[in-house]
């Protein structure tokens, strides 16, 4: 897809999105807005993948370690064609598969269970490290917020992706400067984080994270270590009111907000 | 099958374990070791030596150890993941849970020097809360092979085992108990001698003193059978529905905490099915002194003797 095209896709999976979490009544909306362009960009156009082989063992490996934001996956996994987009409607309905966190037995598309903050790189590093002793041509890439960095387990895989030259791998750190309870600088401000990933031997590149201009060039490097775009994000992207408000990690819009979040999401697709 | 109980030969199980993982890896090209710094301690050094790419050592970091053994199963690697048993469990149990048990990757776990190995370094380096934490887990089998020859038998059928497992190992020396050539069967009891009494199960190192504990009670004119149960879970119901059925009493023996572990498994069993009396014999909930791993557990209860007095008081209990 032409950045023009993935621009106008990642508006429609925020309005897709908006109206999901809208209608369950739950979901962290704030954290989904500030992913989506760096989820459609890898979806439509940079991660190698077949959406009905979703096993295909040359795929590329994405991991959302910030599984909170599940919906915003389920929707592009659905604009994608891994599972039907009116499926979306059962989000956090009872039985359904699309729980509040992404299920690799039940989400074609999943590759492993998140929700708990800290797995996914761990899990990523390992993938990485497999295609390094099969021969795989597979790229991995592993999306996590910038408060879930407070986790100590994302430094010991950033260690290993270090001592194992994994130049195969790609950490996006999705810098929206919130977390649930407060903005990062006021809780464990982990910022700036290119020197601390610099300092453990990786390439760093950072870019506005919702701009798609600088998104698909970033996900698209390749170096000789392993590489982390800090992409700096807006919470709640798109959508005047929820911008940079630590309210909207997991508020849900109410009938007023949710048509004036639509309108202005619409506007911006025409 | 009467096995034998008074064979002078000790064997640390790691050894079975290190030689068949060996011959495992050189039949199959998609098996890996990996370890957190722990590479003599796991007996990772002949595996090594043969398969220097293929020997995956993170360092110390335990949850960065168990994710990757999650991602390196997502890419088609057959892992066995190797710490001292503590810190696989306690320091990993949320990486255990999610990455490995709730997404069902492919991974072996292999916790080395369970129990009260590690006896004079104290609590921090007993395992004796492992059996609890994983045995609450789906989709994750949890096994204690008694002997060597248990163990190699585990390990190769966990290569062929679709899923992932736990596997309890101890570096403390025990006699052979199976026959050679003994296959490993998930959830399935060992019936080590028959007896109409009372029933003995244990796993592990307490295997082989229970067995010792049915010779003293034979000596009393008690017949003790004896069920080695490895698998904790799936657990085998049938074997212990019958020995509560057919011998009235039930004495378990664990190198574990009281709370949640063997014992724990079996009297759930017991109650649901065949309430007998039960005697649990492990430690009693407590941080346990210094001394050796046989030290600790003659010091709870567990020694031979001590085991046949419990089963002779637990008869007494016996319904009419």
């Amino acid at each position: 897809m032409e950045i023009s095209e993935l621009e106008r896709m990642a508006r429609q999976i925020r309005l897709r999105d908006l109206r999901a979490v809208y209608e369950a009544g739950a979901g962290h909306i704030g954290g989904e807005m500030s992913v989506i362009d760096v989820l459609t960009a890898l979806y439509f156009r940079v991660l190698r993948l077949w959406p009905d082989q979703p096993k295909n063992p040359e795929r590329d490996r994405f991991v959302l370690s910030k599984g909170h934001t599940a919906c915003a996956l389920y929707v592009t996994l659905a604009k994608r064609g891994f599972i039907p987009e009116e499926e979306i409607s059962t989000f956090l309905k009872p039985h359904s598969r699309l729980n509040g966190h992404p299920n690799c037995n039940k989400v074609p598309g999943v590759e492993t269970n998140t929700g708990p903050l800290g797995h996914g790189l761990p899990v990523a590093v390992g993938m990485a490290k497999a295609a390094k002793l099969s021969g795989a041509g597979y790229h991995t890439y592993v999306v996590t917020g910038d408060g879930e960095m407070q986790e100590g387990s994302n430094w010991e895989a950033i260690m290993a992706a270090a001592q194992f030259k994994l130049d195969n791998l790609t950490l996006i750190i999705d810098h929206n400067r919130f977390q649930q309870g407060a903005s990062l600088s006021e809780t464990n401000d982990l910022a700036p984080l290119r020197p601390k990933l610099e300092a453990f031997a990786w390439d760093v590149t950072e870019i506005d994270g919702n701009n798609m201009h600088e998104v698909v060039p970033a996900l698209e490097h390749r170096g000789d270590r392993p590489h982390c775009i800090v992409a700096h994000t807006n919470k709640g992207h798109g959508i005047s009111f929820m911008q940079d408000t630590v309210d909207w990690h997991h508020k849900v819009p109410n009938k007023e907000q949710y048509e004036i979040a639509v309108a202005e999401l619409s506007e911006a697709l025409q | 099958m009467n096995a034998p109980v008074n064979s002078p030969k000790l064997y640390d199980c790691r050894d079975a374990f290190a030689a068949t993982l060996e011959r495992l890896a050189t039949e199959d090209d998609t098996i890996v070791a990996v370890c957190n710094d722990s590479v003599g301690s796991s007996k990772l050094g002949g595996f090594k030596t043969k398969f220097p790419d293929r020997l995956v050592n993170v360092g110390i970091a335990e949850q960065n150890m168990v994710g990757v053994g999650a991602g390196l199963a997502n890419g088609g690697r057959l892992p066995y993941v190797c710490g001292a048993a503590p810190f696989l469990t306690g320091r990993s149990l949320e990486q255990i849970k999610a990455d490995i048990c709730y997404s069902n990757a492919n991974v072996k776990l292999v916790g080395i020097s369970s129990g009260m190995a590690y006896g004079e370094l104290g609590p921090t380096h007993h395992s004796i809360e492992d059996f609890a934490w994983t045995r609450v887990l789906p989709n994750l089998p949890v096994i204690a092979p008694c002997d060597r020859i248990e163990t190699a038998a585990a390990v190769e059928w966990a290569a062929s085992y679709s899923g992932p497992c736990f596997l309890r190992l101890s570096r403390v020396g025990v006699p052979d108990l199976l026959p050679e050539g003994h296959k490993f069967v998930l959830g399935k009891a060992n019936l080590l001698r028959e007896g109409s009494d009372v029933t003995l199960i244990a796993n592990g190192t307490l295997t082989h003193r229970m067995m010792k504990a049915a010779s003293i009670l034979a000596e009393r004119g008690i017949n003790a059978r004896v069920l080695n149960l490895a698998t904790v879970r799936p657990i085998d119901e049938e074997a212990i529905i019958a020995a509560a059925n057919e011998t009235g009493a039930i004495v378990t023996a664990e190198e574990h905490s009281v709370f949640g572990g063997l014992g724990s498994a079996v009297a759930e069993v017991v109650v649901d099915h065949s309430p007998v009396p039960m005697r649990r014999l492990g430690v009693p909930g407590i941080f346990a002194p210094t001394g050796s791993a046989e030290f600790l557990l003659d010091e709870f209860g567990m020694a031979p003797s001590a085991i046949a007095d419990a089963a002779q008081e637990l008869i007494r209990r016996k319904k009419a």
